[in-house]
């Protein structure tokens, strides 16, 4: 039954070996001449005045919380798709009811300016 | 088992990483110098030799394999070396379940030509695509850096947001062929439909020439919208230009990778083109047919050739004309990505933000119901 999943794990494998390898091998002959200024991290040549590691714009917080919403909702349309002729006009009426709470969801947030940059 | 396996994983591997995604990259220059008028790369050369400026791909390898790494103060060591190989290893997994041919008989024994034929095999594709995203994010946060940081950010909400679209864009494609599998899903593909035959219960009357019309079974003739809508998602998902804000470098220098350098970045460069060809060979199969010959069917293909030759012999052409249709189309696809890539301007974040809540999100949920309908209506 797990036969079917060969192919994942070998292509898994191939692709650490490959990715591991082209990075080993650079590590191995990349030069090595360092000096503090070099290893600064960019900022238009100026010093770093602030810390990157501070709190950010509430916004893509939102977009996080509506991600799991709606993916949720998404991953239930799948197998819903799948079979979808087999459940026929019952089918389809249960997932209508399903949307209308989602979209409804989806028009307050839009209402009260969550999806605005 | 694992020896068939390996050897068709291997295959996919050698063909599409190995051997396309180098010419990718020159594909990209020639197509831009071609674009904007200019000659482009033709200057690396072995003894005066330049292949036309073939030789660039193994001249970028080199160049990224002597640079030094550099690896900024401040960062953290562990997260920045791993995220380059978070994004790459997803993209070069995804190829494990493109089928890359139908299902032949020998005898006794059936070859199918798909790495690992799992029966969720799209699904596998999105979960692992998803995985690159934490790679890119990751990227931004580990180097302690003002612009990667912002890079990074924008990255994750961009990628998070499309994620889901790119999810719901192909649910009708599920619905038309009832199946997960891509290799069930080409096979489908794999006949022609009477366009016009969903008027039929409209009408109930001949209508000549018109109603006879026939066109391949391919996705995009089920789902035209959902083509669209598919293609912009998953090249907003690829972060490329005219998506390409988490780069942005006119604004935030390189974004997330801009502390990333020597083969580091050449990762994150490899899996970007890497994702172009995933990204073209998955439209094919969803939507052009995958490996499908239009109006030729496998028997058709087969049955023909064996009146001259031996069944075994005619199996054998028609995987090989399968397999060049499927490359084909996968090149087809790899020019359409290019040529949107040189046409459009970068779009800003607030423009990317809103097409995909405001536009695609109600758009594709429609499009689910409307070919829900119009599926049972047909059917009676």
């Amino acid at each position: 039954m797990l036969a079917e999943y060969t192919g994942v794990l070998v292509i898994l494998v191939v692709g650490m070996v490959i990715a591991g390898g082209m990075l080993g091998i650079h590590l191995l002959i990349g030069p090595r001449r360092r000096f503090a200024e070099k290893q600064q991290p960019f900022e238009c040549g100026e010093t770093q005045i602030v810390s990157p590691r501070r709190r950010y714009a509430v916004k893509f917080y939102m977009v996080a919380i509506l991600f799991v919403v709606f993916d949720v909702e998404a991953i239930f349309f799948y197998p819903w798709g799948a079979v979808f002729q087999e459940l026929g006009w019952f089918g389809l009426g249960a997932m209508f009811v399903f949307t209308i709470p989602l979209a409804v969801g989806l028009i307050y947030e839009w209402m009260k300016g969550g999806l605005e940059w | 088992m694992l020896i068939e396996a390996t050897v068709k994983v291997l295959f996919i591997l050698v063909v599409m990483v190995v051997g396309i995604a180098p010419v990718i990259t020159w594909i990209e220059r020639k197509q831009s110098a071609l674009m904007q008028d200019r000659i482009g790369a033709n200057r690396a050369d072995v003894g005066g030799i330049t292949v036309l400026g073939l030789l660039h791909p193994a001249a970028d390898v080199i160049k990224l394999m002597t640079k030094e790494d550099v690896v900024p103060e401040g960062a953290n060591r562990v997260m920045h070396l791993l995220s380059p190989l978070i994004v790459a290893v997803p993209a070069i997994s995804a190829f494990a379940v493109i089928p890359y041919g139908g299902v032949y008989r020998f005898g006794d024994t059936t070859l199918n030509l798909v790495g690992a034929d799992i029966d969720w095999g799209l699904l596998y594709i999105f979960a692992i695509g998803s995985i690159a995203a934490y790679g890119t994010v990751i990227a931004g946060w580990s180097s302690n850096n003002n612009w990667s940081m912002l890079g990074g950010l924008r990255a994750s909400a961009q990628l998070i947001s499309y994620e889901v679209t790119m999810g719901l864009t192909v649910v009708g494609v599920f619905m038309v062929f009832e199946t997960l599998r891509l290799s069930d899903m080409a096979l489908a593909q794999d006949t022609t439909f009477r366009l016009f035959g969903f008027l039929d219960r409209f009408f109930g009357l001949d209508w000549r020439w018109i109603d006879q019309v026939r066109v391949p079974a391919w996705g995009i003739f089920y789902q035209p919208l959902g083509f669209l809508m598919f293609l912009t998602a998953i090249m907003a998902e690829n972060k490329r230009p005219p998506f390409d804000i988490p780069e942005g470098e006119s604004e935030i220098i390189a974004g997330y990778h801009l502390e990333y350098s020597g083969m580091r970045f050449g990762l994150f460069f490899m899996s970007e083109f890497i994702e172009i060809i995933i990204i073209a060979a998955l439209t094919a199969t969803i939507f052009l047919g995958g490996w499908a010959v239009p109006y030729l069917s496998t028997d058709t293909i087969i049955g023909g050739i064996s009146r001259f030759f031996d069944v075994g012999f005619a199996t054998c052409l028609c995987i090989l004309i399968h397999f060049s249709t499927f490359m084909l189309k996968v090149f087809a696809m790899i020019w359409v990505q290019m040529l949107l890539r040189w046409s459009l301007p970068r779009f800003r974040y607030d423009q990317v933000m809103s097409l995909c809540w405001k536009i695609l999100l109600p758009l594709s949920i429609a499009n689910i119901f409307v070919t829900g309908l119009v599926l049972l209506w047909v059917k009676g």
